[in-house]
Parts: structure tokens; sequence; C-alpha cells
């Protein structure tokens, strides 16, 4: 059974949980993978999103996201405003994602200092979220838990490595997610956590000799 | 642990433990959240904040929603309200439903109640109650809102609140219940009124369709927050002079979820049916998608 709270709340900018207060999320979600402010955001909008995003606002729901606004903060409806004094170019364009869910976004950012993130997610209602692809790897997280991704050199080992990490520091695993683009090549790890990793955690991941990139993303709920 | 799925649960531990309905869920809340029971009281104050801060800014704005299709009703009902046919307390709840649901069509900040789509119910009750019966404290109406998340819980639970799954009886519908359950607390009632008026808040919504124009949270969702408040102390009225509902309120629950399954999708949230496709709302929608 859910809270009172889920009942009563959350506190959020109207009009729509699904279109407006779930699509911040989306935003924010990219921003934390980011992990800096992003000076250029191209994103493609599919299936509700784009036919009834504009009235619900979920453009300005999205950039709010992307600045790392909350889903309460009543500057959300000047978002586009102020991504332009903030000097954060933005494209929209509709798509068509095929079995995507009906409310789904693909967003691209580039960052101040030229680090990118590609991010694919939908809001599923409720305000809650659902990434389902970030940087060309498949995962599936709700942005309720913090999250350690790893990406790594496809081999045997490699998970228990980072996992003993996690035992070393107490750090519980919720959930956990491995996907590989080929075998022997590339693959990613992306584990949702009980506590936010220290970022003494991730630089022992970071140090484990087959991982290329370790990063933390924290809850956006 | 307490523990309840349906609302004779909660009527029978408020019997075994001899607590108020709010204590239960309150209860309930503090173990599942591990938190003081203080904290949880605090988190609630902070929702009715909100909500007055809604109410407060939509009597005394008109500004339109960015489709232009809702906004500045709250003002003229608000003006009306001393004349209201119903009286004051009821002119007062129209008033205010319809203030929080324009507040959330042009992105103003409020309380999802169980959705942003019916967010004006359940605020503009209290509020009406508190403002036209003496002696209503915040702290009174901040543990009846913990009543009505019980019964909302229980309807989440068992049937469902959006409108995508059950049409617009499980979102106002919903608010409805919660409402006239929270109003006969308030009130004073028993915790067989409060089932009994949410009962029959729920009953009298069952097939309420969701079919909102272009899509939108607006047409007719602002002006049926309006009703639906009414609507609620209704309810609320008919189970404090000792009405019955027939049905109980868990079997009017499980009534709606099987209702919400057996409507077609054109009539959930889907804009594909009823007043979306009139020739108006066409019109409408096709206006709104080629907006600047």
């Amino acid at each position: 059974m859910h809270g009172v709270f889920d009942i009563i709340g959350p506190v959020m900018i109207g009009p729509s949980s699904s279109h407006t207060a779930g699509a911040v999320r989306l935003g924010r979600m990219a921003f934390k993978i980011l992990g800096e402010p992003a000076v250029k955001a191209e994103i493609s909008l599919s299936g509700s999103f784009a036919k009834t995003g504009r009235g619900h606002g979920t453009d300005k729901a999205l950039i709010a996201g992307i600045m790392g606004f909350l889903p309460d903060d009543e500057r959300i409806r000047n978002a586009l405003e102020i991504a332009k004094r903030h000097g954060l170019d933005y494209s929209f364009e509709s798509v068509n994602i095929r079995d995507a869910h009906p409310n789904t976004a693909k967003i691209y950012l580039i960052g101040v200092t030229g680090r990118t993130a590609k991010l694919i997610g939908a809001s599923i209602g409720g305000g809650n979220i659902r990434v389902t692809n970030i940087d060309g790897y498949d995962v599936d997280i709700t942005g309720q838990y913090p999250v350690l991704v790893t990406i790594h050199r496809d081999r045997p080992g490699v998970i228990t490595q980072v996992t003993s990490i996690l035992a070393k520091y107490e750090v519980n695993i919720a959930f956990m997610h491995v996907s590989r683009q080929s075998r022997g090549e590339t693959a990613m790890m992306i584990m949702e956590l009980d506590e936010t990793p220290t970022d003494e955690v991730v630089e022992a991941c970071q140090e484990v000799y087959e991982v290329r990139k370790a990063f933390s993303i924290p809850a956006v709920l | 642990m307490i523990s309840f799925n349906t609302i004779s649960d909660i009527i029978k531990i408020t019997r075994e433990e001899s607590v108020t309905f709010s204590d239960v869920i309150i209860t309930y809340e503090t173990h599942s959240q591990q938190k003081p029971r203080t904290e949880i009281i605090a988190d609630m104050y902070g929702n009715w904040d909100v909500m007055k801060t809604a109410i407060v800014n939509g009597l005394q704005t008109s500004e339109k929603s960015f489709s232009g299709l809702t906004g500045g009703d709250a003002v003229r009902l608000n003006a009306h309200a001393g004349k209201s046919l119903l009286g004051y307390a009821a002119g007062t709840a129209e008033a205010a439903a319809v203030a929080v649901a324009e507040r959330n069509a042009a992105m103003g900040r409020i309380v999802a109640c169980p959705t942003a789509g019916s967010c004006g119910i359940l605020p503009a009750v209290l509020y009406a109650l508190q403002l036209w019966h003496d002696n209503i404290s915040d702290e009174q109406i901040v543990l009846s809102m913990f009543t009505a998340a019980g019964i909302g819980m229980v309807i989440e639970q068992n049937a469902c609140i959006a409108g995508a799954e059950g049409g617009c009886q499980a979102e106002c519908g919903t608010a409805a219940a919660m409402s006239a359950g929270a109003a006969v607390d308030l009130m004073g009632g028993t915790p067989d009124m409060i089932a009994d008026a949410a009962a029959l808040a729920l009953k009298n919504l069952l097939g309420l369709v969701c079919d909102p124009v272009a899509g939108l949270v607006e047409v007719p969702c602002v002006k049926r927050n309006g009703f639906d408040a009414v609507h609620a102390l209704v309810a609320a009225d008919m189970a404090l002079a000792g009405v019955h509902s027939v049905i109980p309120v868990d079997e009017v629950i499980d009534a709606m979820s099987r209702i919400g399954s057996a409507l077609p999708t054109s009539l959930r949230e889907t804009a594909m049916g009823g007043l979306a496709t009139t020739s108006t709302g066409q019109a409408a929608a096709k206006k709104i998608l080629t907006m600047a």
C-alpha cells in the first residue's frame, strides 16, 4: 500500500503529474547524469508528450529539470526565459519512438566543459519516471534510489570486484542490472542503492582495473 | 505493526484500540516511514499551507492558462459566493475548488489530492468548513486530512486513482469520497459515518468518464472540481444526518474498480471520445496545437 503522502501529495506545479512533475524529474535526471550545468539541450518528444506537451507545459518542465529545479519550483512556468538568460540553448522536436511509453522524451545535453549525456525516459504516471537508456545503454532506473553506474570491459570477475567494494563500505544494493553492447567489449552495470555512495566508494570502483568509468546519480524524487 | 486493506479494517481497529479514524492512519504512517508522529503531522501541515496559499492566490487572480481555456471563474464565483443559492459554505467551496484547479491549469503550485486533476476538492471543502464554522482549528483540519488520506489509500489499493485507468470517477470520485469523510470527521462524526459519507460520495460519481478537451487538465476538470466539492458536502450532510449507504463503502470501491475496467479506452484520458471529440472540443485542440 502507498503512503499518506502519495495520496495527499506531492506538492507540485500543475497541471499534470505525468506531463509536468514527471517531466521535471526526467530533466533533473539528465542534469544529474551530465553532472554540470548544460549549455545545449536537444529534446525529442514522443507520443502524448509530443501531442499535448505544449498545453501541459512539458517543454518548460523538462528545461526546468535540466536546470536542476524541483517539481514544486514556481519558476517552472518561466523556465524557457530563465534558460535563455542563463545561456542554455535548447531545441524541441516531435519524433515517433516505436514501442515506447506514450510519455517518452529523448534528451541530449552538452555541459559547460563539453561533457555530454544522452537519456531516454518516460513519465509513467503520478509524477513517477522510468529511464530506459543512458548513453546508448539499456537501463531501468526509477530515480527513487541513488544509482551507481560502472562502464567496464565485459570480463569475468568485474562485478564481484565492484560489489565487494560496496560490501566493504556497507552499501546495500536494492536493484541491479548489467548490459553490454557486445561480448567482450564495453559493458554497463547499474546498481540502485539504499544510500548515496560516497566519493570514496565511487573512486574505489573507478580504480578497479577493468572499469573505465564509475559515477553515481543521486535520487531525483 | 498496524495494517489495513479496507475501510472496514480501519473501522475495526478504531473499535478494538479505542482510537479515532485519523489515529489509525497516522500510526500506520509513522510505522511505515519510521518517523515520529510529530514529524508526520508537521508534513501534513506543510501540505495544508500549500493548499491554503493556492486557494487565496486563485481567488484573486483571473490569469488564463496557456491554452486560454480556463482562468477567471474563481474570481467570478468568489464575488457571487455571498449570494449563492446553496448558502455561504457551499458558495465558498465552489469558488475555492475552482480557484485551486485554475492555479493548477496555469502552472501554479498545488498539492495532488489524490491527483493534480482533482486537486481542488479536498482543500475547498476544508477551507469552506473552517471559514463558516466556529472553532475549527488548523490542527483539526490537519488531522481530518489523515482520514481523507486513509480513504484514498484504500481506494488506490483496491481500485485506482488515475483517470487513464478508471476514468474521472477514480480521480474526482476518490477526491469527493476523501473530502466527504474528512468533513464528517471534522464535524465530529463517527468512523461509521465517515465510511457512509465516503460510500455516498463515490457511489454518486460512479461511471464518470475522463474525456478532457485537447487532453489538457482543464475542460471539464476545473469546473468539475467546483461541483464535486459541493457534492462531497452533500454526502457529508447525509452521513451526519444518519443516512446509511445501502452498499457498504468497500463494495462501492470494488464496483468503481470494475466499472473503470469496463470503460472504453476512448473515455479514459485519451481525448478520443466524449467532450474531447465534440466539434468545439476538436476546434480547441486544433488551435492549441498550432499555438506559438
